[in-house]
């Protein structure tokens, strides 16, 4: 087992998804044997090397501090689920 | 023959000598579409009425003598890329009623040459499938046989200038998504090099792996799609300021002395054997042709999967974090509280794949699981980059089969993941490395499906993988078919 | 047993830049809710973010005037989480290559000298806004500020009370404000603070379990929540008790800590390199540059004015304590030559008046040159120190030039000996009274002689003058 219930559980929470129980079954399942695959790289000598974390190696990409028109709130909110009075609607945030 | 079956370029003949309009060239586009449509499922959302207004306006273009290459052609766009004024779905339950307030790069690009937008077409779940079966919106079926897939994620776009219902069409390939379907469908498709063309507006999938590139009828178009869409864009920090070569004039150039690596790795058990045959011929092709074939080595190209598949989830797992339920898109109804508003928006809004590549991008990259998943991947992945380097400096091109087997049968493999992750076995490595690559039609099977060859090149030298495919395409003999439909 | 504090402070500030840091929405504060908006800071599907080169410039200066290693390449991370006001579920970040470490700013309490620490400094995208409204089940996002760029200074863990910890921010504030980089206004949330601190028994060496304290936004609150959380701490350990490791919320309303979420709920933030940014390359030549241009910081500006204009350590301190009051004052000893007397108009009536008006230096009615020249004239004698207070006054109501103030009043000072010499044997002839219990030994009354030629006068008296006649007549019988 590379992956338990519990954790799939953790991990979904992390994402905000939620499983029923006979998809969580499922997904633990095919988790494990995708994880079980991954082990493969466990063979490969890395010690050392720099992880690659772009494509193609470029620095200093900028641009200058010159404002540019803004949407404007009105369009900003035409396609959310719930403007309110200019706002972005939410249940209440509860800390 | 119908005008909807011809190429961009034997288009732009006819509509530069004033023998057909665009509005011609549209309309037959539509007829093909109310006639095949059902059967293929190309398509999410229809254009017709703009399409005709642009076929309009391309028509006076020319008539002013300032057109551009794709003036009056019409295009399919894979629903992926952002189009202002029309919806976006990226084929998934969380975007089926967005509307972008802005167009990507390249769907701006078309624009301005005047081409004329046909439709939005299918795909896999936010780009996440190799078979256009995930979409929230039906599947498409392969045109060369209904019950097959057409490959994916860009199947729509495939299937869409395979069966003739646009011209040509435009494609996303975070690991294969454009040359696989392209190999299944029978068309060429290319993934340029990362940076080569601007990711502003592509519904982001795994952002360093992720570039757009054309699906076409020949190489010729494919070029010429190239050429519109290339170049740097002040908008994507990623997009390379490099200049952009015509890469039509790659076409129809010889290719004696060319070296053409052939990896030892790609032609392995599970290809199957007709593919192998067809390969072979193919390689005797371009060696008659001048070209000098060499083994070569790839030696990490058994880590590909493992290493895209923990990769590309994790920068999905972030990227599809915005699909939250509070500033567009999809919010499920019925929510408790604000954390209950999340899970249900999202688990409801998300298909079974979508979730399934969040789920292990976000354990790759949780506390604890970090260094031995994301870090090692990308560890390899910067090996793999390097096999790609070392293997340029002994050859100009690298020669692979398109896919390990043609289309297989819709639902085949949907319920195991990992089998579907394998289809993707031989295009993924040009992605993680950031290299060009190109799929070419090589051959129908004896069951009448097509089969492709790959080509990839070293960074920013798709002209050598044009120049090649071309010189292969037009010496291979094999003959030009339409699918029966 | 003794318990010391050990404290670290983390400042966010916002960068003075006209864009955000990822888009070309201005920064603008205040203006109406999501206005200031793009796809970009939406975090809409597809967008990518660009960055403001102004923001690695602010950076890098602050970097420089807190003595950091500046990385020569930094790069870019994603820090995920799920909140309404964070619109892409993650935020861009610095977190392995920040574009500084390993630097450090000097206090001074009560002139014993304290060095800071700083770990390190990042950039970073500010979240929205959200509002709540007690009487409705929702929370309303306001995404103007998502995107304003900040940086964050984090702090060793270097300060041992909460004195040491307000005069490191203070000077943090001081320099940020200086650099012109930050606008420093703490109630805007431009300037924010969160601290850790932890108690251990003194002389030990090791960290106790610390709590991290946020929404403390004023100085006096840092002091106030800090000084709370000092005394909490203690009692639990007096009581033989563990601290939780904890993020407690100040509540300033009640003047207490609360806890928020303990290390069980502590965010697994899922770090790792930003994709849609490519690395920021800080070359010797652009980190020149940006040291060459850079202003004298306060520390250093304190110590030219006291060895420069010969001033009390005092008046340095108010004179520095913003660029454009230094400016100012400098401005007027360049033109008037005599830098105590300009510290005292700068300090005293210049700023009583600024402040009553509520004005910024730049708006004030009297320019340098203008303070300089009612110097000049108390100098030579032209006015009495107590008529350029009327003059003063004249001068910031009227803008006028204080020659044309003392023309119209006709308030130049009487100078003349035979003239004065007369008002004087007249004040003397009218108090007779005064003038025999003077002379019967109360000698305190010399000051009602001067006050009564002051006043014959209209103040106009040069009472140096009027000093030196009464005491000659005074002293004759």
């Amino acid at each position: 087992m590379r992956i338990t219930k519990e954790e799939v559980r953790h991990v979904a929470h992390l994402a905000r998804l939620n499983f029923s129980e006979g998809e969580e079954e499922k997904f633990t399942s095919q988790l494990n044997s995708i994880l079980m695959y991954m082990d493969i790289l466990n063979g490969v000598d890395t010690a050392g090397i720099q992880p690659m974390t772009h494509a193609i190696s470029l620095g200093n990409v900028f641009r200058d501090d010159t404002e540019k028109e803004s949407l404007g709130a009105e369009i900003a909110l035409e396609g959310a689920p719930d403007g309110k009075m200019g706002f972005f609607g939410v249940p209440k945030i509860i800390e | 023959m119908e005008f909807n079956q011809l190429t961009i370029h034997e288009l732009q003949k006819k509509l530069k000598d004033g023998s057909l309009t665009s509005v011609e060239i549209t309309e037959s586009v539509y007829r093909r579409i109310a006639s095949v449509e059902e059967k293929v499922h190309s398509y999410i959302t229809m254009m017709e009425e703009t399409a005709i207004g642009q076929a309009r306006a391309a028509d006076r273009r020319i008539k002013e003598g300032n057109a551009g290459e794709l003036t009056g052609i019409p295009i399919a766009i894979k629903d992926i890329l952002c189009t202002e004024g029309v919806r976006t779905t990226c084929g998934s339950r969380t975007l089926e009623d967005f509307i972008p307030p802005y167009d990507a790069t390249v769907v701006r690009k078309l624009k301005d040459v005047g081409a004329v937008f046909v439709g939005k077409t299918n795909m896999d779940e936010f780009a996440m499938g190799s078979s256009t079966e995930t979409s929230r919106f039906g599947i498409t079926k392969n045109p060369w046989d209904l019950e097959r897939i057409p490959g994916g994620s860009s199947g729509g776009s495939a299937a869409a200038v395979a069966a003739d219902e646009c011209i040509a069409s435009l494609g996303t390939d975070t690991g294969g998504s454009i040359r696989q379907p392209a190999a299944l469908c029978g068309v060429v498709g290319m993934k340029p090099t990362y940076g080569r063309v601007s990711r502003f507006g592509m519904v982001a999938f795994a952002s360093s792996l992720d570039q757009i590139g054309p699906i076409t009828k020949d190489v010729e178009d494919c070029a010429i799609m190239m050429n519109v869409i290339s170049g740097h864009d002040t908008s994507d920090s990623t997009s390379v300021p490099k200049e952009v070569p015509d890469y039509r004039a790659y076409i129809s150039r010889d290719i004696e002395g060319c070296t053409i690596g052939i990896p030892k790795e790609y032609f392995v058990e599970g290809v199957d054997p007709e593919i192998r045959a067809s390969i072979d011929t193919t390689i005797k092709t371009l060696e008659g042709l001048g070209a000098r074939c060499l083994d070569i080595s790839l030696p990490h190209t058994e880590y590909c999967i493992a290493t895209y598949y923990i990769i590309a989830p994790s920068e999905a797992s972030s990227n599809l974090a915005r699909y939250d339920g509070v500033r567009y898109g999809f919010r499920a109804p019925n929510e408790e509280n604000l954390l209950d508003m999340y899970r249900k928006t999202r688990s409801s809004g998300f298909g079974a794949e979508v979730k399934r590549r969040i789920m292990i991008g976000t354990y790759s990259l949780s506390s604890g699981y970090y260094d031995a998943y994301y870090k090692k991947a990308s560890q390899v992945r910067a090996l793999i980059r390097d096999d790609f380097d070392s293997a340029f400096t002994k050859c100009d091109v690298i020669l692979t089969p398109a896919t390990p087997t043609p289309a297989f049968k819709i639902g085949e493999k949907m319920d195991d993941p990992l089998q579907m992750y394998l289809c993707d076995i031989f295009t993924l490595s040009a992605n993680l490395a950031g290299v060009p690559g190109i799929s070419v039609p090589c051959g129908y099977t004896k069951g009448g499906l097509p089969m492709g060859v790959q080509f990839m090149a070293n960074h920013f030298e798709e002209g050598k993988l044009l120049q090649i495919a071309s010189a292969y395409e037009k010496n291979s003999k094999i003959e030009r078919r339409m699918p029966e439909l | 047993m003794q318990y010391e504090p050990v404290i670290g402070l983390e400042v966010h500030a916002q960068l003075l830049t006209k864009t955000k840091i990822f888009c070309g929405c201005s920064t603008r504060f205040g203006e109406e809710p999501n206005s200031n908006t793009c796809p970009v800071c939406l975090g809409m599907p597809g967008v990518l973010p660009v960055l403001n080169k102004k923001v690695v410039e602010y950076a890098v200066k602050m970097a420089i005037s807190t003595h950091c290693r500046i990385n020569g390449t930094s790069t870019w991370a994603r820090k995920n989480y799920f909140y309404p006001d964070l619109p892409k579920g993650y935020q861009i970040t610095q977190f392995a290559h920040p574009i500084a470490e390993a630097g450090y700013i000097d206090i001074e309490i009560g002139g014993a000298k304290r060095r800071i620490g700083i770990t390190r400094i990042h950039m970073e995208e500010d979240a929205g806004k959200s509002i709540h409204d007690d009487l409705s089940p929702f929370s309303y996002v306001d995404l103007n500020r998502a995107g304003v760029p900040l940086i964050e200074i984090v702090s060793e863990p270097d300060m041992r009370n909460t004195d040491e910890a307000v005069h490191y921010l203070r000077r943090l504030h001081e320099i940020l404000v200086y650099l012109e980089i930050c606008d420093g206004n703490m109630e805007e949330g431009s300037f924010r603070c969160d601290a850790n601190i932890s108690l251990r028994p003194k002389g030990q060496k090791e960290f106790g379990i610390r709590a991290e304290l946020k929404n403390m936004n004023s100085f006096r609150n840092v002091q106030h929540a800090l000084e709370y959380e000092i005394q909490r701490q203690r009692a639990i350990l007096e009581g033989g008790g563990g601290v939780p490791q904890e993020t407690r919320l100040w509540d300033v309303s009640q003047c207490v800590t609360h806890s928020m979420r303990g290390k069980e709920e502590a965010h697994d933030y899922r770090y790792f390199p930003e994709p849609d940014l490519v690395p920021v390359v800080i070359s010797d030549a652009w980190r020149e540059d940006i040291k060459n241009a850079l202003p004298e910081l306060p520390m250093e500006k304190r110590e030219r004015f006291l060895s420069a204009y010969n001033i009390p350590p005092y008046d340095a301190g108010v004179l520095t304590a913003s660029r454009a009051l230094a400016d100012y004052y400098e401005e007027v000893v360049r033109l008037c030559e005599r830098p105590k007397i300009a510290s005292n108009w700068v300090m005293g009536d210049f700023l009583a008046y600024l402040n009553e008006a509520k004005l910024e230096i730049g708006e004030s009615p009297v320019p340098p040159a203008a303070l300089a020249e009612l110097i000049g004239i108390i100098g030579d004698g032209t006015i009495s120190g107590k008529i350029a207070k009327e003059v003063f006054e004249g001068m910031w109501k009227s803008g006028k030039n204080p020659g044309e103030i003392v023309e119209e009043k006709g308030l130049v000072q009487i100078s003349d000996t035979t003239e004065l010499e007369k008002i004087v044997e007249e004040v003397l002839e009218a108090n007779k009274k005064q003038l025999e219990q003077y002379r019967a030994g109360k000698d305190q009354l010399f000051g009602f002689f001067v006050g009564q030629t002051m006043k014959a006068t209209g103040g106009k008296a040069n009472p140096k003058i009027v000093n030196e006649l009464l005491k000659k007549k005074l002293s004759m019988s």
